[in-house]
This record gives structure tokens, sequence and C-alpha cells, in this order.
């Protein structure tokens, strides 16, 4: 579903992508795990299009999309959620939704007639909510929510553009072993539906959830397959998860 | 249209755009350490030029009064930071650009409270006179002072920001701010220090352009927005944008303003050419900052990556 | 919505108040404060609203002063031609500086929108045919036709007024429709808005070229006003001046222009004309330094309430 061939990034004299090539195949959860400084995010950030690559080329469904903006990829289906909470404080948690839901459907030049009277929009919203646990809050005001709250809306913004495949960049960062399991479960329910390429440090989490895993050290993919044989590699041991990882 | 009028023409224009260029070095340290946008570095300028005159006055001797300014006008400019642009730093654009607008107006009035309107300022009775530079081609000794002038305060700044570990402080800070913050530079006394040499850069070229500008109240916002042309094409952090942004404006205005309507002329009618020329002149700098923008909107030397 | 009948209340009947009292001066006065207060409501539209430091406001109310002069001084005195073709010409004017000056962010953006409008200040200042730097004296105000004569003070203010009350419910639509809330959003997060799928530089650049037209249509009647216009009018102090309309009425408020524009004309206007005894003696000639007292609130509000004046009645109305 999504290929990427060749992809490099450097910034100045330092190499944050380095010639990577990647697949992720239609309906698995692909997990992309490394040290903090691998480049993890940078590679994300080329995906969904807001940082530019400076060679290789990225094709989704199919279309080359190396080029496109990132309004158009999303559009094309590709969402990502961020690993430092990017959402819309002084909104509701409904508006926020609401929003998301609005940049998929129809026209928003449209100047005269009031939001709140599109009813459907806000209806929609609201299930979204309730698909991240968020039913009880949606009235509430983003930036009073408890930090895992928020992530949950994260969450819930990615996933109302109703994507076909989700960047999630680190989903599960700064919280507790409560809250994560939430996200694991609700990463777990969502993939019936999408395409998941997870950004994760919770190895717990990774295991559980990826039917493949590609691991990037220092802007290079040294290592990619089914999670069994990641954890038997060497290399990856070496470089990564140390030897005192739990079989 | 002869040789010696494009020599002298361009000479003219190395010459404004050296002291543009002392004007944007400034502004555009400030910019690209501190994040903030400094309208009132065009005070500065004015009030180099004020202060410059006063001392000029005072001493009887050109090159006293200015050089007595530029540490002056340091201290009026490194005062100006502790006291009030300080609080900016963390604040939002849109709150500096008004805060600076305030600043204008407020020094504005002041130096009309202790200068009046204008001053006087003219230059060295020992330099009024042409040189001959070649034969047939005579240009005014004081205007070959400003180049020199100019040359070597960039020859300075160059050494400073290049070879000294204050500059290198500085062109760190420029292309990585939580970095350099990060790597433990005092910043708050970088910040003063910068600010003081922007200011005394401004009073160099506000005291050597007075003899031939006038010296009066709003003098510095018409030349700011040239150094912010400056700015944006030579990109934002880097001295050697902005010197070769700031010859590029300088050269382009005073050639486009000397040649356009005559190069009209030989195109189109009498008419058309009068009118058009001089419109036509006056906007040159910005298409030439719109046509930079279009292809790289950071500017042709960002300092950031 | 009780305090805005009060407001409009009161802005109708002011005129027959002054009319009353035989104080005619005063209703052409108050045109003169409402055209501003559209103006500072349409710079409001793209800096509180949408977020964008355009520092070159002026450039379209000054171009849409002057496409209104010429087509009087060229004997076209319509003002059903005249105005929309000054609302047109603003409007390209914004479309062209916006789709350059959107391309870059922060400091650069405030930057090119300043240069820009100052080029077409000396653009303007050039052309000769149209007065140069002296300005353009115009023989009339537009004609309405209808029956309505412009020339009259007290029908000029209801003209005024009504394009006013009903560019601020035009803005109250726009704020909560569909666009509205994009623009806010581009306010609050713009990374994010860009990554649920708006195209975050088109939406900007309506915004933009929207603001601008509105600004066009107050330099027209600025124009007719006076029967006067001047390269001054474009000049980026003057794109300062309604910056500080705003910033002191209210950034992002509906109000916001309208209470900034009064504010601001209101204060001047008393210190220029009424002086203040005590203050004389100690500094003589303290009025014509308005200017300092006007930098020192500036600074005063941006330090210390930047919120400005509705910012204040609001919080009032909450605590």
């Amino acid at each position: 579903m999504l290929e990427l061939k060749g992809v490099s990034k450097r910034f100045g004299g330092v190499v944050a992508t380095d010639n990577v090539s990647l697949q992720v195949a239609e309906g698995e959860v692909h997990a992309l795990i490394g040290p903090n400084g691998a480049g993890k995010t940078t590679l994300i950030a080329q995906i969904s299009g807001s940082l530019p690559t400076d060679s290789g080329e990225i094709s989704f469904l199919g279309n080359p999309i190396t080029k496109a903006k990132q309004y158009e990829r999303v559009r094309a289906g590709l969402a990502r959620s961020y690993q430092i909470t990017s959402i819309f404080r002084r909104f509701s948690v409904l508006d926020n939704l609401a929003l998301a839901v609005q940049a998929r459907s129809g026209s928003s030049f449209s100047f005269w007639r009031p939001v709140a009277a599109e009813a459907a929009l806000f209806e929609e919203a609201r299930s979204i909510a309730g698909e991240v646990g968020l039913a009880e809050k949606v009235h509430s005001l983003a930036a009073t929510l408890a930090h895992g709250e928020q992530r949950a809306l994260e969450l819930g913004l990615a996933l109302a553009t109703r994507p076909k495949l989700v960047l999630l960049d680190e989903p599960m960062a700064g919280m507790g072993p409560e809250e994560s399991a939430r996200i694991i479960e609700l990463v777990g329910r969502v993939r019936a539906k999408l395409t998941v390429l997870l950004v994760e440090h919770d190895m717990d989490a990774v295991f559980r959830l990826a039917d493949r895993i590609s691991v990037l050290v220092n802007g290079r993919i040294i290592a990619s397959g089914k999670p069994e044989a990641i954890r038997a590699d060497a290399e990856v041991r070496r470089a990564y998860l140390g030897d005192e990882v739990a079989a | 249209m002869s040789w010696i009028l494009i020599l002298e023409q361009s000479l003219n224009g190395l010459q404004f755009g050296l002291m543009l260029f002392l004007l944007a070095a400034g502004l555009t340290l400030v910019f690209g350490i501190m994040d903030m946008i400094n309208l009132a570095h065009g005070s500065l300028y004015m009030l180099g030029a004020f202060i410059a005159s006063t001392f000029v006055q005072a001493t009887g001797s050109f090159t006293l009064g200015v050089l007595l300014a530029i540490p002056a006008t340091a201290v009026v400019g490194m005062l100006l930071e502790m006291s009030v642009l300080r609080t900016l730093y963390a604040r939002d654009h849109l709150s500096q650009v008004l805060a600076t607008f305030a600043l204008i107006l407020i020094i504005n009035e002041v130096t009309r409270l202790v200068w009046g309107s204008d001053a006087a300022l003219p230059g060295p009775a020992a330099l009024s006179g042409p040189v001959e530079l070649l034969p047939g081609l005579r240009y005014p000794a004081y205007r070959l002072l400003i180049i020199g002038v100019g040359l070597a305060v960039a020859v300075l700044l160059y050494l400073l920001v290049t070879k000294t570990r204050v500059g290198m402080l500085v062109r760190a800070g420029a292309s990585n701010r939580e970095m350099a913050l990060a790597m433990g530079v005092n910043i708050k006394t970088l910040f003063t220090l910068v600010f003081g040499v922007g200011a005394a850069l401004c009073a160099v070229a506000g005291a050597m352009l007075a003899p031939l500008f006038a010296v009066q109240v709003g003098m510095g916002e018409n030349i700011l927005i040239l150094a912010f042309v400056v700015i944006v094409i030579g990109g934002i952090g880097s001295i050697r944008g902005a010197l070769v942004g700031a010859v590029l404006v300088g050269v382009v205005d005073t050639i486009g303003r000397a040649f356009l309507p005559i190069l009209l002329g030989a195109f189109f009618q009498p008419r058309v050419a009068s009118a058009a020329g001089p419109a036509l002149a006056s906007v040159m700098i910005y298409l030439i900052m719109a046509v930079v923008l279009y292809f790289r909107p950071q500017g042709l030397f960002p300092a950031r990556g | 919505m009780k305090r805005t009948a009060l407001a409009l209340a009161l802005l109708i009947a002011f005129p027959l108040a002054m009319l009353a009292i035989d104080h005619l001066f005063y209703v052409s006065f108050a045109s003169r404060v409402l055209i501003y207060a559209i103006a500072a409501t349409s710079l409001n539209l793209v800096l509180g609203y949408g977020g964008m430091i355009s520092f070159g406001h002026a450039a379209f109310v000054g171009a849409g002063a002057y496409v209104a002069s010429i087509a009087i001084a060229e004997g076209v005195t319509s003002a059903w031609i005249g105005w929309p073709a000054a609302i047109l010409a603003s409007a390209l004017l914004a479309w062209v500086i916006g789709a350059i000056s959107l391309r870059t962010r922060g400091v650069y953006f405030i930057m090119i929108t300043l240069a820009f409008a100052q080029m077409m200040f000396y653009l303007v200042n050039s052309m000769k045919a149209y007065g140069g730097d002296e300005g353009l004296t115009l023989p009339q105000r537009a004609t309405l036709g209808f029956g309505l004569n412009l020339g009259n003070e007290v029908v000029f203010y209801y003209v005024v007024l009504s394009i006013l009350a009903a560019l601020l419910y035009a803005l109250h639509r726009l704020v909560h429709s569909r666009f509205g809330r994009v623009m806010v959003a581009i306010r609050e997060n713009e990374a994010r808005v860009e990554a649920i799928g708006f195209p975050v530089y088109r939406y900007q650049l309506a915004c933009f070229v929207i603001a601008g037209a509105a600004g066009g249509l107050a330099g027209a009647l600025l124009a007719s006003h006076g029967k006067y216009v001047n390269p001054n009018v474009l000049h980026w102090v003057q794109s300062g001046t309604l910056m500080i309309m705003v910033i002191l009425g209210g950034l992002g408020h509906l109000w916001g222009g309208v209470i900034g524009a009064v504010a601001l004309l209101v204060l001047e206007h008393a210190i220029a004309d009424y002086p203040i005894p005590w203050l004389a003696q100690v500094a003589p000639n303290y009025q014509q330094h308005a200017n300092l007292g006007v930098g020192l609130v500036l600074l005063g509000i941006v330090l210390f309430a930047p919120q400005g004046i509705a910012g204040l009645l609001s919080r009032k109305r909450h605590a």
C-alpha cells in the first residue's frame, strides 16, 4: 500500500534519512522501531508530506506521491498523528473532531451558512469521540484535558479524516500503563479497517500489535521482517534491544 | 550615456549599498538570533545622526563627532534592549511589531522635543571637493570616504563573526538558538552585546550619510524598509546575505533611478517614458525582492538550514 | 445582542442629536470615524481572525481610495461604478501581494507585506498625472442616485453606517461559517490544519483578498468623504495606525475594529482641540506631541493589556 524507495534526507552535515526503502502491505500493522535520534519522526514527516525528501520515491496505493503536498496526501487517505500533541487547544473536543470531518466533506469555501447548523458533521465527530474514548468529554476544551485524553484526541483527529493508512508517531508517549493499554486496544480495534504504520518505543505494545517490524538506526533500515525474526536478529539486539529483552 | 556616468552611478550605488549593509547587518542578527522583529532599528539610525550632529557641533570636528556618536548610540541601544526590548523576546511577533512601532513613535517625539524636527550635519570641509579617479571621472571625495568606511566595517564585521569566539557564538545562535542556549551560552549578555553592535553600526551609517541626506525626524522609517528588503533578499541571520543583498539593492536602486527613464525613452514615446520611468524605478527593488522570494522564499543565503 | 442593539441605536441617533444642537461638523467627523472603523474591521479579519500579521494593509485602503478618486476625477461620478471598481482593484492587489507573501512565514511575511505596501506608496507617489505627492483633489463626492445626495453630511453618515453594519453582520456570519472555522483553526495551529487535509495557503489567500477588498471599500468612502486623496494614505505608518486601532479595540473581537477606531480618533481629536490647562502649563507644546502619548499607550497595551478594550470588557462580564 505504501512504498518507499531510496528515500534520503540530510540537514546540513547530518544524514537524517539514509537511503530508506520500506513497504507497508495493506491491512497490516507495521511497526517502526529504533533508538532515540534514529530519524523516525523525520521519516514520518517525509511520508506525510510536511518535510520534502532530498531524493527517493514514495508511492501510495500505487500512485507516486513524492511531490504531492501534505493536504493532497491526506485527501488520498494518508493521515498522521503527532508524537508531540498537536491539537486545537482552544476548541472543544467536538469542534476539534468536527473540523477534521469538515475537511473531507465538501468545500469549506462557504462563507455564510453557520457550521453549527450542520448536524451531520457533529454526529460523526461524536461517534469518533466515542471510538477514542472521549464520549464523556466532547464539550470540554482541549486544553483542559488530561495528557492521556489529549493523546486520545490526537489519535481521533487522525482517524477523523477516515484514512486508509495512518501514521502513528509514538501514540503512547508519556502515558501510564492503564492509558497505554487503552491505546493498544484502540489500535487493535482500528486495524481491521485500516493499515497502520506505528512508531513506538513501548516494546510490549510493538510485539503485541505488529505484523511486521522495521528497525531504523542512524537513518538506515538495518532489519525488516516478522517480529520473531527481528527479536532474534543479532544486529538488532546489539543496536537497540539489548541482550536482556524477554523472549 | 557615457561610461563615466555609468561608473559614477555604480559608485553611488556601491556607496549607498554599503551603508545599507551596516543597517541590515545589525537587523539580520537581531532577527536571526533573537527571532525578534525590531521596527525601531531605523530610529537608532536616526538617533545616530542626531547625536553625531550634536557632537560635531560641540567639538568642531567631523571625525571626532562621529567617533563619539558611535559608542553613545550603542549605549542608547543597549539601554533600550535592557529595559523594553528584553521583555519582547518571549512574546509573539505581533506584540513585537506593535511594541517596536510604539517605540518609533516615542523616539520620534522625544527627538523632536530634544533637537527639534531636524538638525544640521555638514561633511568635513577637507573632503568637500572631488577626486579624479580616472581621466574624466571626478568623484566626490566624501563619497569615497563612505565607501572606504563601509568596506572597512564590512571586513571588521567579517573578522569579528568568523574569527572570534563571540562571533562564533553569534553564528551558532543565528543558525540554531535552542542549541546555543542548551550549550550554556550566556544569552542575556550576548543579546545585549549584539544589540549594541547593531546600534553602533546604525550610528556609523546615520552619521556618514547625514551630510548627503537630511537629518530629520522620520529618516529612519524610510531606510528601514530598504533594510527589510535587503534582509529578505539576503536571508535572515546571514551577514553575507546582508552584504550581497545590500549592494544589490543599492546598485539596482541607484542605477535604476538614473537610467531607467532614459532606457525607456529609447523604446517608448517621451510622454510614456517620463511617466513610467520614475514609477518603474521606484519599484525595481521590490520587483527583485518578489522574484527572489518566488524561487527562494528563505532568501539567498539563509542562516538556518 | 443587547449591547449590539444599544450600540446601533446610539450610532443611528447620533446625527439627529447633533442636528438638534446645531453641531453638524461632528457628523462629518463621525463619518470619518466610521470609515476608519470599516478599514480597521477589514484588518481585524486578516490579523485578528486570520492571524496573519499583514503590515501593509494601508496599500489596499489606498488602492481603493485612488481608484475611486480617479474615477471621479475622470468624470465617472457614479458610486455604483466607482466603489465596485475600488473593491475590485484592492481585491486584485491583495491577490497578487498575498500570493507572493503567503509563501513565506514569520518575520519574512511581516517584512514583505510592509515592503510591498511601501512599493505601492512610491508607485502612487510617482504618478504625476494624478497629483503625485501633492495628492488629488476631487470636485465632488460620488453620486448614489435614488435622491440620496452624498454631499449632505447626514445622508453620507447614514450610508457609511449602513455599510459598516452590513460588513459587521457579514463578518459575524463569516466567522461562524465553515471558512471562518478553518481560519480560526489556522490561527490556532496551522500545521495541524494542513495535516487534516486543508490547503492552508488557499484559505489564507482567500481571507487576505476578502480583507483587502473590504479595505478598498473603506478607501473609496474615505476619498469621497474628504474629496481628497494623497499618497500618505498608503504609507506604512497608516498601516501601523490601523493596527493600533485593532489592538486597542480588541483583536479577533467582532467590534474590535470599531471600538479601536472610535477610541483612537476621538482621543486624537480631543487632545488636539481641547487643551488641558494644567498640562499646558507643565508642557506647553504637548498637543503637538500627541504621538508620544499614542506610543506610550500602545506600548502599555502590548505589555499589559494585549486583549484590548473589548478583551477587558468581556473579562469584566465573566468575572
